[in-house]
């Protein structure tokens, strides 16, 4: 069976994509077969971010609607041969999702994959709930500021209550943290929330830190997952996040300030 | 008339809703000649106002103890006092028919006779009869998260974080062991007994049997210190514990 992995916010704009394209490389590099399902029917983007636009033929809503098979709909990534993409349909809305078919093709994904991360659309509304019902695990994604940790708040509480698994009775989702465009100086400063405050109003598991990176707007402009960019602070984060999901031990990293070097100083590069 | 001439194609009525107070005249008594001298008294007090005032004739009390009493009689005896009946209500069958034969509509009583005043204790007697149930309390071990609402029948029992923009409420005592930041109702079914007991306060809004205090108000509370709240006076009152 498949471990079904929702990346989740509530607000938009915080790296919901970016985390998803990034986790799912992760994962198929380290040798497990993984799709990558796009749920914002209308403004669909993970195929940007994965580099896959131009192959894109059918999408989830064309599997959904039995149009297409689901083998005919997800994409073969050209760099890993572990990792699928299902894109999600640009021409329609989140109305055109059902539980129903959802359910339909994640099953049926389930014997063939070991993971399944499902990108999730900002807002609480059809196309996120839905691709939090059938999740196992949820990474909720969250700025260090205010309005991205309430609305997280918000998602946890969703989480909690209208899944499937709250609905059966069953063992409640596992909730990781990710706390995106974290910038140390920031928070010293007073700018922004620092670990410790996001971690005292959520009270989560944290699984990482990522750093405000350039990297990662290169990354998604280039159509390259960041995690593949190794040399990037933004890269290593993921890289970690996804061996501590796996069951790895690794440090925290990013979050204290980088010692500047004494050439730094004096020349103001980083 | 100009007027005439410009309306002549436009439409000539049109049908409007209003609602109207109308003078009931709620008759306790079949007696005639006693209806003539209280209404004659009556009058009396203050004739102007009275005079050609339109009257809804009600039957109600009449038809409770099964007396009779003619509509035409009484339409006629309320005429000579200068009223002008425009309807009856809460008559008996018979009443009702002798009223359409006069012309004379007939209405519903129960959307307007009962006073909104014996309307409240209605409302307020399920509750009553729930808290004969015994109370259930209940424990909650995980965060309270924003936009979830809790609501307990007894006591309310928390071990985690209540999130701003949360609700929790209960009939009886709330006691909170992580943070309270979301919104907390103990008695809300108006028993002023009930605290509230947090080990950290900084709620949106706090309040005992209705009486609350918003944010703004508890800003002069610390955080991170446990402390009880209570009612007293119709004042919400914040020891330490």
């Amino acid at each position: 069976m498949a471990r079904i992995i929702v990346v989740t916010s509530g607000k938009g704009g915080v790296g919901k994509t970016t985390t998803s394209a990034a986790i799912a490389m992760g994962l198929a590099k380290r040798g497990h077969k993984t799709a990558v399902i796009d749920f914002d029917v209308g403004l669909r983007n993970l195929d940007l971010i994965m580099g896959c636009e131009r192959r894109v033929v059918y999408d989830l809503v064309n599997v959904i609607n039995n149009e297409a098979s689901l083998n005919q709909a997800l994409i073969r990534d050209k760099r890993c041969d572990q990792l699928y993409i299902l894109p999600a349909s640009q021409t329609r809305d989140k109305d055109a999702l059902t539980t129903d078919g959802v359910g339909r093709i994640l099953e049926e994904l389930s014997k063939e994959f070991k993971y399944i991360v499902c990108d999730s659309p900002a807002g609480i509304e059809r196309g996120a709930t839905l691709a939090m019902y059938f999740a196992d695990d949820a990474f909720v994604v969250t700025n260090p500021e205010v309005s991205s940790v309430r609305d997280s708040d918000r998602m946890l509480g969703i989480l909690s209550s209208k899944s499937r698994r709250a609905e059966n009775g069953e063992e409640p989702i596992k909730e990781y943290l990710l706390l995106s465009r974290y910038s140390p100086d920031r928070v010293k400063l007073g700018e922004m929330l620092s670990v410790d405050d996001v971690q005292e109003i959520l009270s989560l598991h944290l699984l990482g830190v990522i750093p405000e990176s350039k990297s990662v707007l290169n990354a998604s402009n280039s159509g390259i997952p960041v995690i593949l960019d190794e040399q990037s602070d933004a890269g290593q984060a993921y890289a970690d996040i996804v061996a501590r999901y796996l069951g790895e031990s690794r440090p925290h990293r990013f979050i204290e300030e980088e010692k500047k070097g004494l050439f730094s100083k004096l020349f103001g590069s980083k | 008339m100009a007027t005439d001439a410009c309306s002549s194609k436009m439409m000539a009525l049109e049908f409007k809703s209003t609602t109207l107070t109308v003078p009931v005249l709620l008759l306790v008594s079949n007696d005639l000649t006693d209806i003539d001298h209280q209404l004659q008294e009556k009058v009396a007090q203050a004739p102007e106002f009275f005079k050609s005032s339109p009257l809804i004739i009600d039957f109600q009390k009449l038809t409770s103890q099964n007396t009779a009493l003619s509509v035409q009689e009484i339409v006629d005896l309320i005429r000579q006092h200068g009223f002008m009946p425009i309807g009856i209500r809460g008559g008996d069958e018979s009443q009702n028919k002798e009223a359409s034969a006069l012309s004379l509509p007939v209405y519903a009583t129960h959307s307007q006779n009962t006073p909104p005043a014996d309307k409240k204790p209605e409302k307020i007697m399920p509750a009553k009869e729930a808290d004969n149930t015994p109370p259930e309390n209940r424990l909650i071990c995980q965060p309270i998260r924003s936009g979830q609402r809790v609501y307990a029948r007894g006591d309310l029992i928390v071990t985690a974080t209540v999130s701003a923009g949360a609700e929790i409420m209960a009939e009886g005592n709330i006691h909170i062991y992580g943070s309270l930041r979301g919104r907390a109702l103990a008695g809300v079914l108006g028993n002023g007994e009930c605290r509230i007991f947090c080990s950290d306060l900084q709620a949106e809004l706090i309040s005992i049997a209705g009486i609350y205090q918003i944010r703004d108000d508890l800003s002069s509370y610390p955080a991170h210190k446990p402390v009880q709240i209570s009612l007293d006076n119709q004042t919400l009152i914040i020891k330490d514990i």
